[in-house]
Order: C-alpha cells, then structure tokens, then sequence
C-alpha cells in the first residue's frame, strides 16, 4: 500500500547496487550454530569464485567455532531463501545465479554446535 | 449601584477551560484546514474536537508550580549524590553499563519525544489535545535534561558516556531505538500520538522505564532513582493521556477503527523489539536482579496488558497481532539479545561479560524451559575460552532486519534452533526480516523502509568512514575506521568487562587494589 501522505511518496531505495562500489552483498548464515549470532552481511565482487568463498572468507568469519573445521564442503547443504540450492563451486558468484541482497545458508550435516545444542 | 460582585476566584473546571479552549479561535482569512493541515491525510475523522477531555486539567500555571518543586528536590540530591562520591555505592562496576546503555539508548529518545510533541502540539485542531501535547513536549524535554544531568556524574569517572549524542545517529545498536522514533516522528499526528502516547507510554512503558528505575534502586544507585522518581508523575499522566487519546478517536468515527487497529499492531511491535534491550539489561546486565524479562512480561505484557485490550474490546479492538509471539518469545528473548552483544562487544560502547556461577543458576531457576537446554552451553564455551585468552568476537558484520534494523538474531517462534528469515521483494530489490510482523510493517508501506539507514550497508557503502580516511589504502582497517567514525575511545569504552578500565578503576577506589 502506498504511504499516507500530504504530497507524493516515492523515495530511491537507499542500498542499490550501484551504491557498493562494484560490490553486490550476499548474505550467509551457518545452520545449527548460533553461537554466531545472526547471519553475515558481506560486499563481494559477482566475478569472485564460490570457492573463494569457502576457502578465503568462511574461515575467518567462522573459524573461531571448535567445528568449522570439521565441514566437508562435499557434503554441504544449501539454501536459497529457504529453499534448498546447489552452488557450482568452480563458478563465480554471478554465474552462481546470486544477485544483490540474497540470502544463502548451509547446513553441516552431522554438527550439530557446542554439546549438541545448535550454539 | 447594583452592580453584581463577581466571584473571586475560578473553579479549576472553569479555569482550565478559560485557559485551554477559551484561548482557541475559528480563523476567518484561511479556512481551518489550511490552518492546520495534517489532521485530514491519515483518514482518521474528528468530529468534534470538544469531546477531547483532559483528565488532569492541568493548566500551564499550575504546570511549572508542580515541576519547579520537582527540580528543586532532584537536583538538591543531585548534588549531595556528586559531594558523597554515590558513583561508589552501586552494587558492582558492571552494573554502570546499564547507564551506559540508558543515556545511549533511551534519553535521546526523551528528546525526540519533546520534539514529537511540540509538533502535535501545535497541528491538532482541538486546543486541549494541543495543551496537552504541549505540556508533555515540556515534560520530556525535563526528563531528557535531568537524565543527562544524573548520568554526568558517572561519566566524570567511567567510559561509554561521553558521547552518546553523537552515537545515536551512528553507532549500529543505536539506530534500533533512533529508526523507531524517526518512523513515528515522520508519520502523521495520530499515528504518532497512537505509537507514543498509547502502545509506548501506556503498553510498554512499564516495561522500559520501571525495570531501569527498579534496577537502579536493587544496585544502589541514588541518583538514577531519584531522577526516576521525579520523572514518575509525569509519566502517570502521559499514560493517561494515552488511554484518552485511543477512547477519544475510536469513539469520533467507526472508520477510526480498522486504522487504530492496524497502528496498535505496528506500534506494539515496533516498541517490544526495542525492548529485547531491556531484556538483556534485566537478566544479564543487573548485577543484583530485579525480576527476570519473563517475569516482567508475564505481569505488565500478559496480565496488565491482557485486562487493557479486554476493556478496548468493546470499541472493536482487539490484542495487537505480534503479542503471541512476545509471550512464545520470552523465554528466549534476553538471552539472544546478549549473546548477540558478547558476540559485537568490540563494536559496543558499554561492557559485556559472561554470567557468574551465581547469576547462570539464577537464569536456570528463572527460564527452566530454555537456559540449560539452549543458553548455558553457549555462555560456558566462551567463558572457557576467554580463560583460554581467546575471548571470542564476532568479527563479520551481520545482516540486519529492515524494518527493526536489528541483527537477525530472532529464532522461529516454533523452533529456537532456527533463525526466523523472511523477506519481500519491492521493485526489483530484496529486503529481509526478522519476523513476520516486520516483513508485515513493511509490505503495508515500503516506499517508506525501502529508505532505512542499516548500519551494515552503510558502513559497506563507505558512509562511516571520517573525512580524508583512504579505504584504498593498504593499511587500511575497515572496522577500525568505524570505530574512529563512532568517536569511540577504542580499547577503553568497548570489549569484555573484564580487564577494563572501569573494572579496575572501581576496585581500585574501593580500596580492593588493582
């Protein structure tokens, strides 16, 4: 519905892509581990390799967690807004079909966060 | 002469009236509604203005008599307060970040409310609803005053004060409480009045400012207490003002309803994500506690609010949608909001730790259902860890909800293993929400939160950077550059709470050494 309003409403959105300096965001979250808190915001180049997403970037971002270690990518399950998702690792992140602002989750099945609780 | 005597003195009825709607006039050169232009757009329909009662009748005379001996008694405390060193008599250092997070968090949004008000004060028609309006514009334009009076005293001695003005436009926990009142104080005066004055003042405000007032007086702290006290009539009366101002426009028109109905909604949870702050300063941040979140649901949410929409329900209204999922929520509530804050504490401007033995058996005893099965395990792996010497932060940026602006740190209401993400798409683009009642507040109005300022992607954009900072260069620390943007003290206002400055500044005036 549109705003109530004295005049017209119509306002440029505030995080269009043009507006990341080449970046496109893309969002990730680690299922069944909340230690960390919420999902992650991140700026990466669409011409960037998926796989540098698993070997570059996750291990920063989660390697804190006594299991990060222990995922095998292999056997990874993806989601794309909720619903599940292959992603071709040798392909970029364009080619992946991932556009500005979506949200990708993964799934490592058989760890299940500290003392089985999903932390 | 027979001239008649008049009578001396005015009753107060007379008298206010005299002084409220015997100052008001129909204007003759511009039609009334040029005059007062925003009470039409918002489709709520006022018949007659008169109707409006003030139940105080407080006129502005009497008005500054009451407040004038209210700042004599507060600020003669005051001073006693800062001449005793009071600062020392709270129970415990840590408890000086819930302050921290008042001053941050909450004064600023006294000062919106006075501006909010001086608004509306001066566009609705009727010239009671405007006198009211207007003391209240008063009132919290004191209230934002005497705050930040009290809390100088503290920030003469602890970190995380000095500069929280500048941190509510900025600093990324703070433009949850900053975009909440940036979205009432940009809609049209009823919707406003029914945000503030009605869900905030009268539905939650027992559930912010009662937990930090009781909080106060639980750890010592003489000054924030007295201040509260000063605040408390006031505040008695804004929650009344609130129930009036819903009776007066349900019972001005039918067509009223469906609106008021749809504003309660957003307004309720609006004002209840801004309390998951007051969650965790009620279970993590008292050091000595008060009642848990759940508690305090349970009285003021469940049972208070619960008797409130039984009474509204003879005009058609009903509970506002998002109040199951608070009820389903509060056993999980604080502890994700804190753990959310231990995760950014380098990113904070106030302390966070991990709970003593005493406080993880008091949050068994108070949340069986959830802290032993969920929580424990969590805090207890960092604290383990922090013995280790690696205290764990969260060093990525998190996505955020679009609406609430907070981190996506809600679980699903039927699974608290899960996060809850949900999401719309609006002309092309894609926007994310922690839970059904944002993603519902926005879809009814997306022109409006396509323009919400996340701290996440403005820092990504390369908006929070200080002038001159060159992102290009290959020293460049990003985050470390936020901090400066913040005008954060880095290394003395943020990180765990101990080891801190405050931690040992407070031992060591306590005798205790360092």
């Amino acid at each position: 519905m549109a705003t109530a309003a004295i005049g017209d409403y119509a306002f440029e959105p505030k995080d269009t892509l043009d507006k990341f300096h080449g970046n496109q965001l893309l969002y990730i979250g680690w299922e069944d581990h909340l230690m960390f808190c919420a999902p992650l915001a991140f700026p990466f180049p669409p011409a960037m390799p998926f796989k540098a997403i698993l070997e570059q970037v996750l291990p920063g971002a989660y390697g804190a967690h006594p299991e990060f270690a222990k995922v095998d990518w292999s056997k990874a399950e993806w989601f794309k807004s909720g619903k599940p998702w292959r992603p071709d690792y040798e392909k970029s992140i364009g080619e992946n079909g991932l556009k500005h602002k979506d949200v990708i989750r993964f799934r490592s099945p058989g760890l299940t966060g500290i003392k089985g609780t999903c932390s | 002469m027979d001239m008649e005597a008049s009578k001396k003195k005015l009753g107060l009825k007379e008298r206010y009236n005299h002084l409220t709607r015997g100052l008001d006039w129909e204007t003759s050169y511009q039609p009334m509604e040029k005059v007062y232009p925003y009470t039409r757009y918002e489709g709520i329909k006022i018949h007659d203005w008169d109707k409006w009662e003030d139940p105080f009748r407080l006129t502005m005379d009497a008005y500054w008599k009451y407040q004038g001996e209210k700042e004599k008694k507060l600020y003669a405390i005051i001073d006693a307060f800062a001449q005793n060193n009071g600062h020392l008599g709270v129970s415990d250092a840590r408890y000086i970040n819930t302050l921290k997070l008042f001053i941050q968090g909450v004064s600023p949004l006294e000062y919106m409310a006075h501006r909010g008000f001086a608004h509306v004060g001066r566009q609705f028609d009727g010239a009671s609803a405007r006198v009211a309006c207007q003391m209240q514009s008063v009132d919290e334009l004191r209230h934002a005053q005497t705050q930040m009076h009290t809390v100088s005293n503290y920030n003469k001695y602890y970190n995380g004060m000095h500069n929280w003005r500048h941190w509510h436009d900025r600093v990324w926990y703070l433009s949850v409480p900053k975009s909440f009142f940036d979205d009432a104080m940009s809609a049209g005066p009823f919707e406003y009045v029914v945000a503030i004055s009605f869900a905030f003042e009268y539905v939650l405000t027992n559930l912010l400012f009662v937990p930090f007032m009781s909080g106060a007086a639980y750890n010592g702290d003489m000054g924030t207490v007295t201040f509260g006290f000063s605040a408390q009539s006031d505040e008695s009366r804004h929650m009344t003002l609130g129930l009036e101002i819903i009776k007066f426009i349900l019972e001005q028109d039918p067509a009223n309803v469906p609106i008021v109905q749809r504003w309660m909604d957003k307004w309720f949870w609006r004002g209840y994500k801004v309390l998951t702050l007051v969650s965790m300063m009620m279970d993590y941040m008292l050091p000595k506690k008060v009642m848990s979140w759940k508690e305090a649901w349970e009285i003021y949410g469940e049972q208070n609010g619960g008797a409130l929409f039984n009474d509204l329900a003879r005009y058609g209204i009903r509970k506002p949608k998002g109040w199951e999922q608070a009820t389903i929520e509060k056993d999980h509530l604080s502890h994700q909001a804190w753990a959310t804050f231990y995760n950014y504490g380098a990113a904070a401007l106030f302390h966070t730790w991990t709970p003593t033995e005493q406080d993880k058996d008091w949050l068994s005893e108070k949340y069986p259902a959830s802290f032993d099965k969920l929580y424990r395990p969590r805090f207890e792996h960092w604290e383990e860890q922090a013995k280790q010497g690696k205290r764990f932060y969260n060093t990525t940026l998190p996505m955020l909800c679009t609406t609430c602006q907070i981190p996506m740190l809600f679980t699903e209401p039927t699974d608290p293993t899960k996060i809850c993400y949900r999401e719309s798409d609006y002309k092309e683009e894609k926007y994310h929400f922690c839970s059904d009642h944002c993603k519902e507040i926005f879809d009814h109005e997306p022109e409006k939160y396509v323009q919400s300022w996340l701290p996440v992607h403005q820092i990504y954009q390369g908006n929070c950077f200080n002038p001159g900072v060159d992102p290009t260069a290959p020293d460049f620390d990003p985050l470390r550059a936020v901090l400066d943007f913040y005008k954060m003290n880095f290394g003395r206002d943020n990180f765990d709470f101990e080891g801190s400055e405050d931690q040992k500044n407070f031992a060591q005036w306590h005798g205790e050494g360092a």
